[in-house]
């Protein structure tokens, strides 16, 4: 149970910089998400907090000791690894207490805590299997297991989910969450799944390029990107985004299809200024097919043309043309829609955002 | 029968039998055959004396084959342990070297290159008391005055024997321990660098585990040469001074072609044909043991 802080934190392997002095805090107790696409220098920060690589700038603070020096059994953490890690040649009871016996403590202490680990994770019946003898789901268990009967201040997770298949990977997700809610201990936890950081973590980290994009509650990330990467990167289907130029209280895209400049964003639009559009799929629906967020007089009605459609069951993601792409909707009680037909599209303007076309940043205050 | 009334299977692999039959077969039955004949090669009748057990008798209570047993296991065992020891130690430091792996791994291969037979020459050069390199390095930096003895004195000529064997079959254990080790997955030692570990004990509980399968094919190779632990000495010492550096296959050679005792010669070779098969399954046993206990999926 300790907070986490990395200060200007830096990684280079020999002249390539891969983390640029990244400023992070993690409060105890906190399940952090750092999510990025592969290359962002996710995994490395969480490597460097472990100690399995060295901090070539910058420092970590676990608790109040600053820990770049120490090695990793010295900073009282937990790893659980996307391979699992499992050690082939120890049963299960064995991996999970091999960090107590390393640590020098009793036999029957021992065999407490697995147990009780164990009976948490469901793995009583597996003891005496060895990992060779596990499914995916279950070798992960183990790997969680292994972490939790040390009860260390901090647990790192580098993408636990990655090998399982869809349906496995959901029910893992929820024991990660029971787990956090149960341990009441600071997490960090690497994915470049959003939908697992989402559904997981108290505040998001998206980082890109070895930078930090934003950090924020899933909400903030959801509702309030900074950046038109976040904007990009979180929610799924993704957000619509295309350049426009204002144009006397109008934004016209490169087409010449217009649509009216979003209520929030009139006083501080000039014209001929350019800038990226986006909306997400959810505040673009068929006429009468979506949740109105209330100001009734920001939504623009345009004729589009259906070009395919993805039927979920509970709704319906249409596809429209528009502005030479398709833009993808959220159609609410669904009906069919044959491909080729015009239909009316609501556009949500009070939710949509607005982007820098050269820095990428939020036009949002 | 008529050679077309056989199966297509049957005639297609008949050559086959018939070439094996001559080079191998044969030649088997007909050595154990005359190890129950007091067979002499200068006394072609003598293979049509049978004579039961008798060599086998004979052998059983000499006590120079004994001796000679007894040598070739404590020779074997102090050379295979150590050349263990040195293989893993240089498969370890090889695979650390972050340039030059290549090279470093062709280079630790060089002793395989070599014959036997050479490398009996060379190191019998080496160790020899008046002219060779050891002696003179050892008189060169002030550690001794006398010429030592090293293939002369009986317990120094196994030991001169010894390094020589291992210095040629070190690379064989760091060859396949080498493998392993860059087979061996990196997370499972990390996880035990998280779960506390030094790096001595990383190594005790995560990464010998690992290795050990591959120490062992490196062992059931090595353990076939009891029954070949022939040439290095024949060139070293043949045997000698007084017979302190027999060994089995040494004594069988001496037996056969010296003596011309060939209904002999063979029954003491079944013997140690025996022992050397022991000694592989032993080892074959402890691999697969260690094969399953890692969950190796080869």
């Amino acid at each position: 149970m300790a907070p986490v802080s990395l200060k200007k934190l830096v990684k280079r392997y020999g002249a390539l910089e891969v983390v640029h002095g990244i400023d992070l805090e993690v409060k105890d107790r906190e399940f952090i998400a750092l999510v990025g696409p592969s290359g962002c220098g996710k995994s490395t920060t969480l490597r460097m907090i472990a100690g399995l690589e060295e901090v070539s700038g910058g420092t970590i603070e676990i608790g109040d000791n600053v820990v770049n020096d120490l090695p990793p059994r010295a900073r009282n953490i937990s790893m659980v690894f996307q391979s699992y890690a499992l050690y082939p040649h120890m049963t299960v009871g064995e991996n999970m207490g091999f960090s107590l016996k390393i640590a020098g403590r009793p036999a029957d202490e021992i065999k407490e805590k697995v147990a009780d680990a164990a009976a948490i994770l469901d793995l009583s019946h597996l003891l005496e299997r060895r990992p060779s003898q596990l499914s995916g789901g279950q070798r992960q268990r183990v790997a969680m297991g292994r972490a939790i009967v040390r009860r260390p201040d901090v647990f790192l997770f580098d993408e636990p989910l990655s090998n399982l298949d869809a349906k496995l990977r959901t029910q893992v997700r929820t024991e990660i969450k029971k787990l956090h809610a149960r341990m009441q201990a600071t997490m960090i936890y690497v994915t470049h799944d959003q939908v697992e950081a989402m559904t997981l973590s108290d505040r998001i980290v998206i980082m890109r390029d070895g930078h930090i994009e934003q950090i924020g509650t899933p909400e903030e990330v959801f509702n309030r990107p900074l950046t038109k990467f976040v904007a990009g990167f979180i929610g799924s289907p993704p957000m619509n985004m295309d350049d426009v130029t204002v144009d006397d209280g109008k934004l016209v895209f490169a087409t010449g299809a217009t649509l009216p400049i979003p209520p929030k964003f009139r006083q501080s639009l000039t014209t001929g200024q350019k800038v990226t559009f986006g909306l997400r799929p959810d505040d673009l629906y068929p006429s009468g097919h979506g949740l109105n967020s209330g100001d009734a007089e920001a939504v623009a009605e345009l004729d589009l043309p259906v070009s395919i459609t993805e039927p979920l069951g509970n709704e319906t993601l249409v596809f429209v043309g528009f502005n030479g792409r398709d833009w993808v909707s959220r159609m609410l009680n669904p009906r069919p829609l044959p491909s080729g037909m015009n239909i009316k599209m609501s556009f949500d303007l009070s939710q949509a955002h607005l982007f820098d076309l050269t820095t990428g940043k939020s036009l949002a205050a | 029968m008529k050679l077309s009334r056989l199966s297509a299977p049957a005639l297609l692999l008949f050559p086959a039998f018939l070439v094996l039959a001559a080079v191998v077969v044969v030649p088997l039955a007909l050595s154990f055959y005359s190890s129950f004949t007091p067979f002499r090669l200068t006394k072609p009748e003598s293979l049509y004396v049978f004579i039961g057990l008798r060599n086998y008798f004979t052998v059983f209570s000499s006590w120079d084959f004994w001796v000679a047993f007894g040598r070739t296991v404590l020779f074997l065992t102090i050379a295979l342990n150590a050349e263990m020891l040195l293989g893993l130690g240089l498969a370890l430091l090889v695979s650390k070297a972050v340039h030059g792996q290549r090279l470093l791994r062709t280079m630790m291969m060089f002793p395989m290159m070599f014959s036997p037979v050479l490398v009996g020459f060379q190191f019998k050069f080496l160790f020899n008391d008046n002219i060779g390199l050891i002696n003179n390095g050892l008189q060169s930096l002030g550690l001794t005055d006398q010429a030592i003895p090293w293939l002369i004195n009986g317990n120094l000529a196994l030991f001169s024997i010894t390094v020589a064997e291992v210095w040629s079959s070190t690379s064989v254990f760091a060859i396949l321990i080498l493998a392993g080790l860059l087979a061996m997955p990196r997370d499972p030692i990390e996880a035990a660098h998280v779960d506390g570990c030094t790096p001595l004990q990383t190594f005790r509980y995560v990464t010998w585990p690992y290795l050990m399968p591959f120490a062992f094919i490196a062992m059931t190779i090595r353990s076939l040469d009891v029954a070949r632990a022939y040439d290095i000495v024949k060139i070293m010492t043949d045997g000698g001074p007084a017979k302190r550096t027999e060994l089995l296959w040494t004594l069988v050679g001496r037996t056969a072609y010296g003596d011309a005792r060939m209904g002999l010669a063979n029954a003491m070779a079944y013997f140690a044909i025996v022992l050397s098969i022991l000694f592989t399954v032993y080892f074959f046993r402890k691999l697969a043991a260690a094969r399953q206990q890692i969950g190796a999926e080869w």
